[in-house]
């Protein structure tokens, strides 16, 4: 039914009669193991791409959550990091399971990010020349709207968060092992600190349309809870948004530090 | 009413098209658009000009052979009406109207205004239908469906075909359309035997044409039956456990 | 040489024919089916229930329809429901009761022997279609629900909300892209068929003309089904969809295929009237309406005051009145003719004075506002959107439109044509419904034509060509069929006259509505049969089809569809005028009773009036089908 044109990726439908030059892609006939498989599809991708999402959702609150014993002073969130690292006691080498979560994380970044890129391609090929007239939308939102932006911003700033206060090259007063006294130096400078905000609206934007999107990839909805997950989504997105904008204002504000 | 159209023109799929603008006076409020489009073209004919063209049939909303891009919305502004059902009165007078066709890679534009939707007839020729040969069914009432089923199934199955969630959707994804038609038949006790090959063969062969859907819900706006995003969810869920299933049943095959 | 028609109706008891017929039909062996090419024609109901069974049987099958989707034929469209006679509720219906309602619905005009056939093969039909997945509405326990329909005594209609028509046909064509998936049908889409090719006196295929590229093509075949839909839009404004056509059936019949009963056409009772000149097709509300709606218009003449002014005093509700039996669920051609009565006295409402309300204002009352809704939701909506009127406020405006097509080929109890090889199915043929068509029995005899009937009759026909392949495209019949197709293409494209297309359908419209619509008498009909080929004429010379032949050009399609409404209009007068009687949707002023009602003449017009072409410039010549009954008794229909 399909025959395929030399030098592309697609194909051209050859059916009788006024169905001819309906182009599209090639379907891969190979028999792939069944995540690999699945993950080629671009429903499966979404699977991936809300899976990895809940992950990272997860770690941006834990994480959230967990500096926010800066309001508690120096020495609390000091050992907050330090067991971070202790994690799993003398049962394993220090920092093995921080590791391991990290390239847990590390993954799911990965795959969010990669299933990301291909879908966006995948979309662009599907419309090759776009309206003329332009397009007035209706459900489309902000949120929905800038994902890859807001993606790519939070993928960007995260570069610079690790530098500066995990590895401590964009810091000058990095301190290793010293988190408080590396928000603190960090924040007080007004670009970095604007940096940061801009950085945490961006990601609680992505999360707004993420966190909601994420049960429709899943196919976990059901009619009857449709509203709570946009309440839901909205809730999750704010108060990220909010505890992450809050750590620079607080140092700014001369709160913390 | 006097409108000012500005309607797109191609000659063929190869050519390049381009906005021409007509003065379309004396326009009766209660003219479906399609009646406009048609006045249009009747004094385009008088002048020696060739009339534009567009695809309509039923004119009552149910055959989803028509479908314009009106003013930047599919079907234009009114909610849960195709095109043929748009009446003049929604417009203004003197506005200014754009018209575009449904643009998609798997769309081709044929001429003016009209596409080539065959793509949505691959998907259901993948696996759209429940195999019953004629002769073959029990009594219908043999199998009781739950009331409830057959509603949200005849909710699915109330999707015309148009194309207009492929002409909204900023992906040119064709989800809702074949989620509309995958959940229509698993939602049913007779289409249970068939609901994984089904979904899997359905949900694969769209995937050859269309986009991929990231949920911004511009389909379930544009759609004119008004069909529901919960579908799209369904299918989802559904397309996992058919990659399960199937490899399960593969394994079965295999048995003996 | 005059035809001579053979129903070929089989012998024994009316309760044993079809079985019989289908033990004495010969067969074809399972390993020879695929030897056999059979095209199809349409994908409505009748052609995509008949492509998917016969190809289910292993014949070789091809579909052409001019739709760019199988599903967009407008059976499509049908929103009421479908017959048959499963008795579930339990209220005395039978194979016998559907029989016997569909013989007298149609005034006594069907023969026996099919429409017994038909009542028989309903029930399959629901099995059939529940099987593919079609949702039909449910009781809570799960089981089918049904309502009464049009007239019916028996609740015995199965439906699926307000949109049967399109879940029917979504069933059919699931199961034709079904076999489109297992290569047993080819679909050819936007291919329009132009001419039938016939030699040595039977069909051998057809030529089509590529609607996208302009291609004109030759395709062969053992043999061919049409299943092409009505012609109701002879009349320009009608029910059918925009473009509905009768090219398909009148190539046939220039080809020899004889014309049977063209004069029954149907007028729907409740449709929404038109609004201005530029309407462009109407919109039918469901007969389901007439359940609950009530049927009046003011009783004065010129009654300008708004429906919620004019006291109950002042209000006719016509139907009740002339009807008490019945009231408002009268058969259609009852219901129709009383509504152009009214209007025409001038008792008619809305800024046209066009229509006559159909009120819910009682049922609202009585049942609520939830149930109204929850029964006609969607039908109130679609009022809604196309009037800007409120129903639930104020009275819906209905008017009679044209709506079905008894008329069609003539085709004997195999459904073949007066052309060997020539299968004709559905709206198409002339077959089951007499003078006039009892609601939700179209999509019944659709659907009975191409799941149950062909995929056995047409083997009989085959059978007797095995081992001989199809003629090839080659062939000279081919070449000057395919010749003729190009050559009148090209004429409607270098007439450069100054007028369009449309503007010749609607005056050929108006004149065949005013003169060939819901009462007919003979001076209209003799001024119609003088005035068609005139019009006709004018427009051969003066019609303006511009653009080119080689890609989509929808004037072109279109002239040459009004081309032959033109000649099928002149048929159709001569038809009404030579049936001295009134029957069914043929209502012949002449021919009423004091009260106005319909008047046959059994006596004399007891017969199937079937037409023969006799080449362009002779009129068609009648051949007459006796009709005898045995089972049923003829009476005059009373709805009182
Ligand atoms: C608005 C409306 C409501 C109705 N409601 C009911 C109802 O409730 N119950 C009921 O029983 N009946 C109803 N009817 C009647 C019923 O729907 C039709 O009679 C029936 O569906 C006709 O089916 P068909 O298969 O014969 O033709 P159609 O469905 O009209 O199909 C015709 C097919 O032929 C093709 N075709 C035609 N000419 C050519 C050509 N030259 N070349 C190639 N292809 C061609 C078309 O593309 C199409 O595929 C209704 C009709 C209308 C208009």
């Amino acid at each position: 039914m399909a025959q395929a044109s030399a030098d592309t990726d697609q194909a051209v439908a050859t059916r009788p009669g006024a169905e001819a030059g309906v182009v599209h892609r090639r379907r891969s006939r190979r028999k792939l193991p069944w995540p690999i498989g699945f993950y080629r599809t671009a429903v499966g991708k979404k699977w991936v791409m809300a899976l990895s999402g809940i992950a990272l959702l997860g770690y941006v609150l834990v994480h959230m959550l967990g500096n926010m014993k800066v309001y508690l002073g120096p020495e609390e969130i000091n050992s907050y990091g330090e067991s971070l690292r202790e994690l799993g006691g003398h049962l394993v080498p220090r920092t093995n399971l921080l590791w391991l979560m990290r390239i847990g994380l590390i993954l799911a970044f990965a795959v969010h990010i990669h299933s990301a890129y291909s879908l966006t391609r995948m979309n662009i090929s599907s419309r090759p020349e776009r309206y003329q007239g332009g397009r007035d939308y209706i459900a489309v939102n902000f949120a929905s709207r800038t994902m890859r932006w807001t993606g790519i911003i939070v993928l960007l700033y995260l570069a610079y968060h690790l530098a500066d206060l995990t590895w401590g090259w964009a810091n000058p007063d990095f301190i290793r092992g010293d988190v408080y006294h590396n928000m603190v130096e960090s924040f007080s400078r007004w670009p970095v600190a604007i940096l940061y905000i801009v950085a945490n609206v961006a990601l609680a934007i992505h999360i707004y349309h993420g966190a909601w999107s994420m049960f429709q990839s899943l196919g976990i909805n059901n009619p009857r809870y449709n509203e709570a997950r946009r309440v839901f989504a909205g809730a999750f997105a704010f108060a990220i948004g909010a505890g992450n904008v809050l750590f620079p204002v607080m140092v700014l504000t001369g709160v913390i530090g | 009413m006097h409108i000012t159209l500005k309607v797109w023109r191609q000659t063929g799929p190869d050519a390049t098209g381009r906005f021409e603008t007509y003065e379309a006076p004396d326009i009766s409020p209660e003219m479906s658009f399609l009646e406009m489009l048609d006045l249009v073209n009747e004094r385009l004919i008088e002048a020696g000009r060739e009339p534009i063209e567009f695809d309509s049939d039923c004119r009552e909303g149910i055959c989803g052979t028509c479908g314009l891009m009106i003013n930047g919305q599919a079907h234009g502004p009114q909610r849960a009406t195709a095109t043929c059902q748009l009446h003049m009165r929604e417009f203004s007078d003197g506005e200014h109207i754009t018209v575009e066709p449904w643009r998609a890679a798997a769309f081709p534009i044929v001429k003016d205004l009209v596409v080539n939707r065959a793509a949505l007839d691959r998907i259901v020729e993948a696996g759209g239908f429940i195999t019953a040969r004629v002769g073959s069914a029990p009594d219908a009432n043999l199998i009781p469906v739950p009331k409830e089923s057959a509603d949200a199934a005849m909710d699915a199955a109330a999707c015309i075909g148009c194309g207009a969630c492929v002409a909204a959707c900023p992906n040119s994804a064709a989800q809702l359309f074949t989620a509309a038609k995958v959940q229509h038949l698993n939602l049913l006790p007779q289409g249970q035997a068939q609901r994984w090959s089904r979904t899997q063969e359905m949900v694969e062969t769209m995937e050859l044409f269309f986009g991929s859907c990231t949920n911004y819900g511009e389909c379930h706006e544009a759609c004119p039956k008004e069909i529901s995003l919960d579908f799209i969810a369904m299918m989802n869920r559904d397309y996992v456990k058919a990659m399960l299933t199937n490899r399960q049943r593969d394994g079965q095959k295999k048995v003996g | 040489m005059t035809l001579t028609l053979d129903a070929k109706i089989p012998s024994g008891p009316l309760t044993d024919k079809w079985n019989n017929h289908r033990f004495e039909l010969k067969l074809v062996n399972p390993n020879n089916k695929r030897k056999f090419k059979i095209i199809v024609v349409g994908s409505g109901l009748a052609g995509a229930s008949a492509a998917a069974s016969l190809a289910e049987l292993g014949y070789e099958v091809e579909v052409f329809t001019f739709h760019d989707s199988p599903r967009r034929a407008h059976s499509i469209a049908a929103q009421g429901g479908i017959n048959a006679a499963k008795n579930y509720q339990n209220d005395g219906d039978s194979v016998f009761r559907l029989f016997y309602d569909t013989v007298k619905g149609g005034d006594f005009r069907s023969r026996e022997a099919n429409v017994y056939r038909l009542a028989e093969l309903s029930g399959d039909i629901i099995d059939q279609a529940t099987a593919q997945g079609v949702p039909f509405a449910r009781e809570y326990g799960g089981l089918l629900a049904n309502r009464s329909f049009g007239g019916a005594q028996v609740s015995r209609t199965f439906y699926a909300r307000g949109q049967t028509g399109q879940q029917l046909l979504l069933g059919a064509y699931q199961s034709l892209a079904n076999q489109i998936r297992e290569g047993s049908v080819t679909l050819y889409n936007k291919m329009e068929m132009l001419e039938l090719v016939v030699e040595d006196g039977r069909t051998v295929g057809i030529i089509c003309r590529d609607l996208i590229s302009g291609e004109i093509s030759a395709h062969a075949a053992h043999a061919v089904v049409l299943a092409t839909g009505g012609y109701g839009n002879v009349y320009y404004l009608s029910t059918n969809a925009m473009n509905s056509n009768a090219t398909a059936i009148w190539r046939a019949h220039r080809k020899g295929a004889a014309f049977a009963n063209p004069c029954y056409t149907q007028i729907h009772p409740t449709c929404i009237p038109a609004s201005d000149e530029f309407q462009s097709k109407l919109t039918l509300m469901s007969e389901s309406l007439r359940n609950d709606g009530r049927i009046w218009v003011p009783k004065a003449y010129d009654d300008n005051r708004p429906p919620g002014e004019i006291p109950e005093a002042e209000r006719d509700y016509y139907l009740e009145r002339k009807y008490p039996a019945f009231g408002n669920l009268v058969p259609r051609d009852v219901a129709s003719r009383n509504a152009k009565l009214v209007v025409d006295e001038g008792r008619g409402v809305g800024p046209l004075k066009n229509g006559v309300y159909l009120d819910f204002a009682d049922a609202i009352t009585r049942d609520g506002r939830d149930t109204i809704e929850a029964k006609y939701g969607n039908l109130f909506d679609m009022y809604q959107r196309i009037t800007a009127e409120d129903p639930y406020d104020l009275p819906m405006r209905i008017y009679p439109a044209t709506h079905y097509t008894m008329g069609g080929l003539w085709v004997d109890y195999d459904l073949m044509s007066t052309i060997p090889g020539l299968f004709v199915l559905g709206e198409a043929n002339f077959s089951d419904h007499g003078a006039n068509r009892l609601g939700a029995s179209a999509l019944m005899q659709g659907l009975a034509d191409g799941y149950f009937v062909i995929p056995y009759t047409i083997g009989g026909y085959l059978s007797t060509f095995l081992g001989q392949p199809p003629l090839p495209t080659e062939h000279e019949a081919f070449e000057n069929a395919r010749r003729a197709v190009e050559e009148r293409t090209r004429t409607f494209l270098s007439t450069k006259g100054t007028r369009s297309v449309d503007y010749y359908h609607k005056e050929l419209g108006k004149l065949v509505w005013d003169n060939i619509g819901m009462a007919r008498n003979r001076t209209g009909l003799e001024k119609a049969i003088a005035e068609i080929p005139a019009l006709r004429e004018e427009f051969h010379s003066n019609v303006r089809v511009l653009g080119s032949g080689d890609s989509l050009n929808s004037s072109l399609e279109k002239a040459g569809r009004v081309a032959d409404f033109f000649e099928l209009a002149e048929l159709m007068a001569r038809d009404a005028l030579h049936r001295e009687e009134s029957c069914g949707g043929h209502f012949r002023e002449e021919h009423q009773t004091a009260e106005g009602e319909a008047r046959r003449d059994d006596e004399n017009f007891s017969y199937v009036a079937a037409w023969e072409w006799k080449g362009p410039d002779t009129p068609q010549e009648l051949v007459k089908e006796p009709l005898t009954f045995e089972h049923v008794e003829l009476t005059q229909r009373s709805y009182k």
